[in-house]
């Protein structure tokens, strides 16, 4: 792997312990993958919640933010992804001291290193979407699938860790979806339905995903009509990642660099493609005959955009929650804000359900909220979060915006 | 049937480890399939569904989303409830991070289906420098696996 010389002093330490750390987890994670060098970064963005850092991350991070200010300090605009308390509304939730503490330790071990407590999985939408060809270092596969199709960005799936490191030398190792021949599609589907709903465009996602079923795989997806809605493609591409541990799509005629189908899809010209039919997007929903009592409902995964919440607080307008029912949305504190200025919590408060800032629900100690909140049966319009939520301990049900809303209302799917 | 085998495998990282296999043609997410506080895979849908993983060779086929696994490994070794070592067909970014960042064995790229070559139980020497997996069983291994 070829090495600069800023990267050879980093190795060396002479820039400081932490970068030395970073970059020597970078190279042999570039090694791994036959990088041939190291590619310049401009923004990073880092996945560590709580439960995933244990103590012995949070421990390590504390390490690296105990070195001088110059040495500690993150060299580009680094940001969150949410966290795994909101510290406004835990105690409503039942949540621990603990964990407060826990992610107290960790904010102020972040902040000593620059880095900008954004707390969101949808900073594509919220904070800096990138642009074509810009490299970046992305965390949360949701985020990644979104930035790499839509706007045609490069980044792999970085891991807290790796994130960090990026971070701190502002680069990354040179393979997968940073080398454009990686991003050729290498699975053709077609679409034999419209899908108007989030929840149809999440099923969606979640088909293909169960398809093509690994990270290096690149489908490309045709029949398709009018241009989707940014948070449908949201649904799509977090379903697509979680389900496929997919980080590029390609939208024939729709994202950018499927403009022209031969230029991205040349060596699939001639194969027939996998047929996805309104069936198979339908048996993903959960029968919602009214027979299953329902402990939560959870829009979440990817946080809710200022539209989504928007429609869910017209849904919930004049009505209340079930008194055994629990209703949690969660977004971002830059649409959290948002929706406090335009009125919009105060709707959906008045109704019984909570508007969370700055956490997804599967980052929030899934298992213990379960254990404290009596909470079995969970009712999401998120495709993603049913796909992760049932190792939890949770059985979870995959149902439309509207059902969701209805659940929460009744008590019942 | 001859009891010992030979793979060897395109990319490696971590230190050299012995240890008893746990396989399944399955995916793997620590987020997604573990309960890391007590051990065992808790995901009803995974093939090892109630099973330890603790001190285990996890014989798997790729990773799954989610990115949560780069942090969880290093914790799940601190607290000595991690596996020995993850062999996998093909992984993918995240468990690649992970490994470096918990100084977890782990190698992936074979030339066979590694999950229908190795059983549960079989004795696994792996050497990630030198791109070798070493298979011992008791049982004898089956002579005929399938190119991937």
């Amino acid at each position: 792997m070829k090495i600069r010389k800023i990267e050879k002093e980093m190795l060396e330490g002479k820039h400081g312990y932490p970068r030395q750390w970073a970059m020597q987890q970078q190279l042999q994670v570039g090694q791994f993958f036959s990088a041939d060098c190291f590619v310049e970064v401009t923004q990073a963005h880092i996945m560590c919640d709580t439960e995933s850092l244990g103590l012995a991350g949070i421990e390590h991070l504390e390490r690296l933010a105990s070195y001088s200010e110059e040495e500690r300090s993150v060299g580009i605009p680094t940001i969150t992804d949410p966290r795994g308390m909101d510290l406004m509304n835990y105690r409503r939730l039942n949540q621990s001291e603990d964990f407060a503490e826990r992610e107290r330790r960790a904010t102020a071990a972040l902040e000593a290193m620059g880095i900008m407590m954004t707390d969101t999985c949808i900073n594509y939408q919220t904070i800096s979407p990138p642009v074509l060809g810009e490299h970046v270092a992305f965390g949360d596969t949701g985020v990644v699938i979104y930035s790499n199709s839509v706007f045609g960005a490069r980044s792999n799936f970085e891991g807290g860790p790796a994130a960090l490191a990026a971070a701190l030398t502002g680069r990354v190792p040179s393979y997968g979806y940073h080398v454009d021949s990686n991003r050729q599609a290498t699975q053709r589907f077609t679409l034999n339905f419209d899908p108007k709903t989030l929840t149809d465009w999440g099923a969606f996602g979640a088909i293909v995903g169960e398809f093509t079923g690994d990270y290096w795989e690149v489908p490309i997806i045709e029949g398709l009509g009018d241009s989707p809605t940014s948070d449908q493609l949201k649904h799509f591409g977090a379903a697509l990642a979680s389900h496929g541990s997919v980080a590029l799509f390609h939208l024939d005629d729709i994202t950018p660099e499927a403009l022209d189908f031969m230029a991205v899809a040349a060596d699939l010209d001639g194969q027939e493609p996998i047929s996805i039919t309104r069936d198979q997007i339908r048996s993903m929903y959960a029968k919602a005959d009214g027979s299953i009592d329902v402990d939560v409902v959870v829009f979440a995964a990817p946080q809710l955009s200022l539209f989504e919440i928007q429609e869910i607080a017209r849904q919930l307008d004049g009505k209340q929650i079930n008194k055994r029912t629990d209703l949690l949305i969660a977004t971002s504190p830059e649409i959290k804000s948002a929706c406090d200025r335009f009125g919009i919590t105060a709707r959906i408060e008045d109704s019984g359900a909570i508007l969370l800032s700055g956490v997804c629900f599967y980052q929030m100690y899934a298992r213990e909220l379960s254990e404290a909140n009596s909470w079995k049966t969970l009712v999401s319009n998120s495709a993603k979060l049913v796909n992760i939520i049932s190792g939890y301990g949770y059985e979870p049900k995959f149902a439309t915006t509207e059902q969701c809303v209805e659940a929460a209302i009744t008590g019942r799917l | 049937m001859s009891n010992k085998r030979t793979y060897s495998f395109e990319a490696g990282i971590g230190t050299s480890v012995t240890g008893e296999a746990l396989v399944a043609s399955d995916n793997f997410s620590a987020r997604y399939d573990l309960d890391r506080l007590r051990g065992i895979f808790s995901r009803r849908s995974h093939q090892l569904y109630g099973q330890s993983y603790v001190g285990k060779i996890l014989v798997l086929n790729t990773a799954k989303g989610g990115v949560a696994t780069a942090w969880m490994l290093l914790d799940m070794v601190e607290r000595g409830m991690a596996p020995a070592a993850l062999v996998l067909n093909l992984t993918n970014p995240i468990l690649a991070q992970g490994a470096a960042f918990a100084a977890l064995p782990l190698v992936h790229d074979f030339a066979v289906d590694i999950t229908l070559c190795i059983e549960t139980g079989d004795q696994l020497s792996i050497f990630p420098d030198e791109g070798l997996l070493i298979q011992e069983s008791a049982a004898g291994i089956k002579e005929s696996v399938r190119t991937v």
